[in-house]
């Protein structure tokens, strides 16, 4: 080893602790590129992996009932692959000792044989056959939940019939990765599953024999979806189809597309934030490391080393600095790609297989990335020391000149001791390291703010979702709509205290090229368990006589506003095709739902006053002899508790939030601990020989650590608000990021999360500093006396 | 003989020392800086220690003024004995009774000279105001510089007020013309004959200028860890007259 080699790794040992607290931020910041990078990539390539392997279809389409006999017409239109008609049905099940109902997705499949599309992973148990009309196949995750095999039985009411099926077999199935049940909010599986019968089986139970409701269609390598559907649409229209979707549209893997998306998002914001530090801290760093050493270099220059020797030296030093950081990173990152994958495919995605290979891709990203930012930060500092002429880099540089400053020179300043007045121009006469280290203690602070703040939005959207705009125990689903006067039927079910009719239509709204389909919920005028509340005004809103009361995020997609007329296409009945005018907007942070008098829409319609959901008020110790009520009942197609829904909704949630609190925490303290760390040292080695004099006049080590940290602490205490305003930032721009149709994450942050954060920081911060204030006491008073500076 | 030495022939020892040794251990290799120091600093005195480099004289100035810890021997001050006090005991020795003068001057860059002072007498109980010990040193018109503004010798200066400021009984002086060129160095020396005189500072100066050594009231010899001879001078040389 060259004795420049031994200088390097001579300098690295001593400055270790810099060394190591600049390789944890650089090490975050690799992390969390690695992390969200390879979680991205595993979840993509599962997810078409397991999609290519069980040929999950490309478009997707139902309709009321067409004839198989179109099934040969369909798949000659150019371009289609392959074919699959089924029949699928929503359909109550009760499973011996689980009081709560249960609905379940009834799906054909062909009788001993793989469908040709979206195939089931048989994961236990066999196929169904084709002699015994009462077996069934259930996906895992609704088994494991409530612990069912094959063999076991279960009921459903098929067509108001009850029957006994006998579990066959267990299965996963691409389209159901995700599996949300209709109206609910996130996946239930206890309370939702999927039940895969012969096609005979129950095409019989709901009498379409000769018939399907619901089609599949995979596509030729590079073929154009649109002009497909296009056709299918027109050939479909008179069988009642509503309008066929892509995959992209398909509700599972719309789930799956965007939880990547999101990880997108994340490892583009947050390990810039990391590495820009990092940068930073590498600078501070090496400026310092040169600044000592300028003598060093004059000699090296004297004896003949060129300014290219020189330059890579200290790009050497930063080169191993990246090392530390980037192995540490490596790791961590692996480790928590791995985790985090596992998460997803444990609480919300169910594969058959985990492909979680991080490709070199993530690695070589992460490390060129943070390379690359080390240099930035470094250029500076090895410009400076290459430039140095060998002559002047011999003597030792001209003092700093300080200047009185508006803070130490005004009538305040008066009032201020010696020690007040150093720190304070210190910070005047550094002003740009003063503001990095501000900024690098305000990225923490903003970056906890963010990770804290999760729990507040969540609870806000909850409050916002499942208090003030649900009032009802349980929303019931029909199978058919019923006639109004039926709601008094519900009235009469034991345990019932109140209920009210509403129903929802399908639609088109177009506002000239601009088209969304939805719905549009139609309530009573009176409505009390199913309010429409805005939470903008915080306040309930009345339902007009006449018109739409419509979502913001709706309004803004078709760019109206109140007091606009939209044309509204309905999509069932006889689909007329309506002007209606938008009395109001409000605003909500699930889908984007319309809300009309359901009066108003009966009239619109031309129908006999109709109803299809039942939202009733539960007496709460009559709650199970309900439950054994509504599960006789044939007609019902949906069950939403809302309490239920609530406790799923944390307990999913909760889950994800968990583990992103804790590593945003941990990272966060990194950060703080990092910044502080380095300029606390960095302090103390520039002027370790100004505290050992005043230690040597007799300040006691209490009082130079006042100095030393009462510095570091007002950029603290500047940066504490200022990261504040940063974290409110970064929630905002994520917010943002999760603007989607379906859901919206409300920008609502507690005081006690600025609180919390802060206190988290200034705990970090506090660690650094000890670490410090333990050199201080450890000063050499007598060595300082002796030597020139 | 002066009224100075006539007054210190009945004056008390304000500082005594009792068989001081100090040995330093670096590496493998034991060195014996000091080997059995006996001395008494009496009050108002000036005194000057003399020696090549590596006789010993810092490392007995560094035990008198509290910075270091003999291995053996004692320190009395005023009847305590600081060579077995603890860190904070130390440090309110030198805080409340002993002015420092460096070589280096080593001032606080970010402070004028004002406050270089200032920050003495802010935790002294009885000090100066900071302008007029900057009076005294005759640095009047340079109050509100800060260090890198000043000369080496006007440094110096401000380093003397410093260490004046607080009205300390003993003021130690190492090499405190070490740095500077011949002009400046009797300016300063002015300036600690003039403290000695007017205030009655006891006073320790540590020089290898055997010039300085006619401005003292004693002159104490050391070499290789020990006094080797102390001289008494019937005449005190005022600053100016010096020459080298």
């Amino acid at each position: 080893m060259t004795a420049l080699n031994h200088k390097l790794f001579r300098d690295l040992w001593r400055m270790r602790g810099q060394v190591l607290a600049v390789g944890m931020v650089i090490a975050s910041g690799v992390a969390t590129l690695v992390m969200s990078v390879s979680t991205q990539e595993a979840l993509t390539e599962t997810s078409q992996a397991y999609y290519e392997r069980y040929r999950f279809g490309d478009i997707f389409a139902t309709v009321t009932r067409a004839p198989e006999t179109l099934t040969s017409r369909i798949a000659e239109l150019p371009g289609v692959q392959a074919v699959q008609t089924r029949v699928s049905r929503f359909a109550m099940i009760d499973v011996e000792g689980f009081t709560e109902p249960i609905i379940g997705q009834l799906t054909s499949v062909p009788e001993n044989r793989q469908p040709e599309l979206n195939q089931l992973v048989l994961r236990s148990g066999r196929w169904v056959s084709l002699s015994d009309h009462d077996e069934v196949i259930i996906n895992e995750p609704f088994a494991d939940k409530h612990g069912l095999v094959p063999g076991d039985y279960l009921s459903a009411i098929m067509n108001g019939k009850k029957r006994q099926l006998k579990i066959v077999g267990v299965a996963l199935s691409p389209e159901f990765i995700y599996t949300m049940a209709p109206g609910a909010l996130l996946p239930d599986d206890k309370r939702f599953g999927i039940f895969w019968m012969g096609r005979e089986a129950l095409a019989a139970a709901y009498d379409l024999d000769g018939a399907f409701n619901s089609i599949s269609l995979s596509l030729l390598r590079g073929v154009q979806p649109e002009p497909v559907m296009q056709r299918l649409d027109t050939m479909l229209e008179r069988f009642g189809g509503v309008s066929s979707i892509t995959r992209d549209d398909q509700i599972s893997n719309w789930f799956v597309m965007n939880e990547i998306e999101q990880l997108k998002t994340m490892s583009a914001i947050l390990p810039t934030i990391f590495l820009s530090v990092a940068a930073f801290l590498t600078n501070m760093v090496l400026a310092r490391l040169i600044a000592t050493e300028r003598e060093e270099i004059g000699l090296l220059k004297a004896f003949g080393y060129s300014s290219l020797h020189i330059g890579w030296q200290y790009t050497k030093f930063v080169l191993v600095l990246c090392l530390v950081g980037i192995s540490l990173g490596w790791v961590l990152g692996g480790l928590l790609g791995r985790y985090n994958t596992e998460l997803y495919a444990e609480h919300l995605f169910k594969f058959p297989l985990l492909i979680y290979q991080p490709s070199l891709h993530a690695f070589v990203i992460g490390s060129a990335v943070s390379i690359f930012a080390a240099l930035l930060g470094a250029l500076a500092a090895v410009r400076k020391a290459v430039m140095l002429p060998p002559a002047e880099a011999m003597i030792p540089p001209a003092p700093p000149i300080y200047r009185r400053g508006m803070l130490t020179d005004t009538a305040v300043s008066r009032w201020l001791d010696q020690p007040t007045r150093i720190a304070l121009r210190q910070i005047g006469r550094w002003p740009l390291r003063s503001m990095f280290t501000g900024i690098g203690v305000a990225f923490s602070v903003g970056l906890l703010v963010m990770a804290l703040q999760w729990e507040d939005s969540i609870d806000h959207l909850a409050d916002n979702y499942f208090v003030n705009s649900q009032k009802q125990d349980i929303s019931v689903g029909l199978t058919e709509k019923e006639a109004l006067r039926s709601i008094h039927d519900f009235k009469r079910i034991p345990g019932v205290l109140d209920a009210e009719p509403s129903r929802i239509v399908s639609a088109d709204f177009r506002v000239g090229t601009i088209v969304h389909r939805g719905g549009i919920t139609a309530i009573q005028a009176d409505s009390r368990l199913q309010p429409i509340y805005d939470d903008n005004s915080h306040s309930v809103l009345p339902v007009p006589p006449e018109g739409l009361v419509m979502a913001t995020r709706l309004a803004q997609k078709l760019n109206v506003n109140a007091g606009d007329v939209i044309w509204v296409e309905v999509l069932e009945g006889r689909r007329p095709t309506l002007q209606v005018p938008i009395v109001k907007v409000f605003e909500t942070y699930i889908g984007m739902p319309v809300f009309m008098d359901l009066n108003a829409m009966n009239r619109l319609l031309k129908e006999s006053p109709r109803l299809e959901y039942a939202n009733l008020l539960i007496d709460e110790g009559k709650q199970s002899e309900f439950f054994s009520y509504l599960k006789e009942m044939p007609t019902v197609s949906s069950v939403m508790v809302r309490q239920t829904a609530i406790d799923t909704f944390y307990e999913t949630v909760a889950q994800t939030m968990l583990f992103f609190t804790t590593i945003f925490t941990g990272l966060a303290a990194a950060l703080a601990f990092g910044v502080v760390y380095n300029s606390t040292r960095i302090a103390l080695s520039e002027r370790g020989r100004e505290l050992a004099t005043l230690r040597v006049l007799g300040f006691t080590r209490g009082e130079i650590s006042y100095i030393l940290l009462g510095e570091v602490s007002l950029l603290i205490i500047l940066g504490l608000p200022v990261g504040c305003a940063a974290g409110w930032l970064l929630s905002w721009l994520i917010a943002s990021n999760f603007d989607t149709e379906l859901f919206r994450i409300p920008l609502a942050i507690r005081a006690s999360t600025y609180g919390s954060s802060m206190l988290l920081i200034l705990a970090s911060a506090a660690v650094s500093a000890a670490l410090v204030r333990r050199r201080v006491d450890k000063l050499d008073l007598i060595r300082v006396l002796k030597t020139r500076e | 003989m002066t009224i100075a030495s006539a007054a210190l022939a009945h004056s008390s020892p304000i500082l005594t020392a009792l068989g001081l040794t100090k040995v330093y251990k670096s590496g493998l290799v034991e060195v014996r800086a000091l080997r059995g120091v006996d001395f008494e600093l009496m009050g108002g005195e000036m005194v000057v220690l003399l020696g090549p480099s590596g006789s010993g004289k810092s490392t007995l100035l560094n035990i008198l003024g509290g910075l270091d810890l003999p291995t053996s021997g004692q320190v009395f001050f005023d009847g305590h004995d600081i060579s077995s006090a603890d860190d904070a005991a130390l440090t309110r020795f030198r805080r409340d009774h002993v002015g420092f003068v460096f070589q280096f001057y080593n001032l606080i860059p970010s402070l004028t000279a004002r406050e270089n002072v200032a920050l003495v007498t802010e935790i002294a109980p009885n000090p100066l105001d900071p302008a007029d010990a900057l009076a005294l040193v005759g640095l009047k018109e340079r109050i509100d510089h800060f260090p890198a503004q000043l000369s080496g010798g006007e440094q110096q200066r401000v380093a003397i007020a410093r260490a004046i400021a607080k009205q300390p009984e003993i003021l130690l002086c190492d090499e405190p013309t070490g740095a500077l060129d011949h002009e400046t160095g009797i300016l300063v020396l002015e300036a600690i004959e003039q403290v000695n005189r007017e205030l009655g500072t006891t006073t320790a100066v540590i020089t290898h200028n055997t010039v300085v050594a006619d401005m003292a009231d004693r002159v104490l010899h050391i070499a290789d860890g020990s006094i080797s001879n102390i001289v008494i001078n019937s005449e005190r040389c005022s600053a100016k007259e010096l020459r080298w």
